[in-house]
């Protein structure tokens, strides 16, 4: 089974034209700690609400049906929340760990500065996905923007299709790994050997992601040259 | 910040109930610009001469006494149409010609817009009061845009509101702030194009309309645009046949597209278009940031 994936059995379903979004995150925030509660969750009709899901800190699952607005599952800890739709601006920003998973394409900044876990999109993302990444790991299926993994510290963007414009611009060590064109790299991003431990990488996020059918040996390594000013030794205080 | 909406018919359905749609968008955008709404829609063609939608400041003006003096200038003046600040004026004249006229007779009202098809309606105040003083809800037509302005660049003002009107029948919406508003002004001015606020989207708006008068296609306007005018956009144009979208390469400022059989829309952000009927099934995507977008009726 792919990650984020839940059964069809016993799940709490909010359907949000007639619950308000709060009530709905108040619940979700109430099984922080371990707390008895509901599992399984199905979100009916977000219609592209903002901050569905968010601030989650609990080991549930969270099936979103319809696309999603800003900050969905923003600083996500524990919890699976798989979105069927799309997501905008913000998807899984500052997530610390658990899954997240889009069945559409997402906007820009999907993954933005987050520590861990793992985000996975089946369609394409837009600009600056992985900005500033701490540590996630982010599986793209389809393309990526331009700036994507800018400044992006550690973690691994793995991406199926193409990159836009500055890959990795600015980048300190998360690995980038693009199997399309790319259409430019970023100040101090340079394409680098793909060995052994990196085709198995790949192919370990590839599985943990439910796409079987890319070969893992396809992709080309980006990472950072370390020539900008705080990689030398003589700028460091 | 400021919300932007677009919707463009494609079945009788939509049209009838085009202003209704319009309203629920509109609404939908109403957090990312609480200061000023306005609308631009497309609806009732005229058959001969111009059709020029008019603001005043006087509630209580006179609008048929105007007409009448139009009627002398011209031969013909009707006022179909008075909706809170703002009346549609027909004149049996060439747009341009009648608009000159407004302009130098009746310098206290502001033309909003000319053309024969376009109607621009705007106004200070939050989106949903705007809605129900204009009774957009009864409006038919075949195309409309639509803002919401968070002003930024400057004073909130029925005439700083958008759409700004960019040609006959052409106007624009904005979201984002222009940078080099200031110098472009002052060159477009020396080109003879005229300005009535200080407001950056009207310098947008009077750089198509200069391009455009120098024989640029709509399309060759926007992309020349992404040179000449610096700072962050998403630029919705609208059109006598349709709309036109662009947003800056750097992709500052959101926007989303949808379509389905019945309607192409695009808002700032996809709640906006949730309130459309068949929402849930359209195909939505987002424009890539640097390539004009453009829709259009098909000529019959």
């Amino acid at each position: 089974m792919a990650a984020g994936t839940v059964s069809e059995t016993a799940v709490e379903v909010v359907d949000l034209a007639t619950t308000p979004l709060r009530e709905l995150n108040q619940r979700l925030h109430d099984l922080a700690g371990g707390k008895d509660g509901p599992t399984r969750w199905r979100v009916l009709n977000p219609r592209g609400a903002h901050a569905v899901a968010c601030g989650l800190d609990a080991e549930i699952d969270v099936e979103i049906d319809g696309h999603v607005g800003y900050y969905c599952a923003g600083m996500n800890q524990l919890a699976n929340v798989r979105v069927h739709g799309n997501a905008s601006t913000g998807l899984a920003e500052n997530m610390m760990s658990g899954t997240v998973v889009i069945e559409g394409s997402v906007s820009q900044s999907a993954g933005a500065s987050a520590h861990g876990g793992l985000l996975v999109v089946h369609g394409d993302a837009a600009a600056r996905c992985g900005i500033s990444m701490k540590g996630v790991d982010i599986v793209v299926r389809g393309s990526v923007g331009h700036l994507s993994g800018f400044m992006a510290q550690s973690g691994c963007l793995v991406v199926c299709g193409d990159a836009g414009e500055a890959l990795g611009d600015s980048l300190y060590e998360a690995r980038l790994y693009v199997r399309g064109d790319v259409a430019g790299l970023g100040a101090d991003c340079a394409e680098k050997e793909l060995g052994a431990e990196h085709v198995a990488q790949v192919r370990g996020l590839l599985e943990r992601a439910g796409f079987d059918d890319v070969a893992p040996s396809s992709f080309r390594r980006y990472g950072s040259a370390r020539e900008l000013y705080n990689f030398k030794i003589d700028n460091a205080y | 910040m400021c919300g932007i909406v677009g919707l463009f018919a494609k079945s009788p359905a939509i049209e009838e109930r085009l202003g209704e749609h319009l309203a629920a968008m509109l609404a939908q955008m109403s957090a990312r610009g609480p200061d000023s709404a306005g609308v631009a829609v497309y609806r009732d063609p005229v058959a001969s001469g111009s059709k020029l939608t008019l603001y005043s400041r006087d509630p209580l003006h006179d609008w048929d006494a105007l007409c009448g003096q139009l009627a002398g200038a011209f031969g013909g003046a009707t006022v179909p149409s008075v909706r809170a600040s703002h009346a549609v004026v027909l004149v049996e004249a060439d747009a341009g010609e009648a608009e000159a006229w407004v302009r130098r007779n009746f310098p206290h009202l502001r033309v909003m817009s000319a053309g024969s098809v376009i109607e621009i309606y705007k106004e200070v105040g939050r989106p949903e009061v705007f809605s129900e003083q204009f009774s957009l809800a009864d409006f038919q037509g075949t195309h409309a845009l639509g803002h919401t302005r968070m002003a930024t660049e400057s004073r909130v003002t029925t005439e700083g509101s958008h759409p700004f009107s960019t040609g006959l029948d052409l106007c624009l919406v904005h979201n984002g702030s222009l940078s080099n508003h200031n110098r472009l002004r002052r060159a477009l001015q020396r080109e003879g194009i005229e300005f009535h606020t200080e407001n950056d989207t009207e310098v947008a708006a009077g750089y198509l309309a200069w391009k455009l008068r120098e024989g640029a296609s709509l399309e060759q306007a926007l992309e020349d645009g992404i040179d000449d005018l610096d700072g962050f956009y998403t630029f919705a144009v609208g059109t006598a046949d349709g709309f036109a979208v662009l947003r800056d390469p750097i992709a500052c400022k959101p926007a989303v597209l949808a379509e389905t059989d019945d309607w192409v829309a695009m808002a700032s952000e996809y709640h906006a278009i949730a309130v459309l009927p068949g929402a849930d099934d359209a195909r939505v995507r987002e424009p890539e940031p640097g390539i004009v977008y453009v829709w259009e009726k098909t000529p019959v």
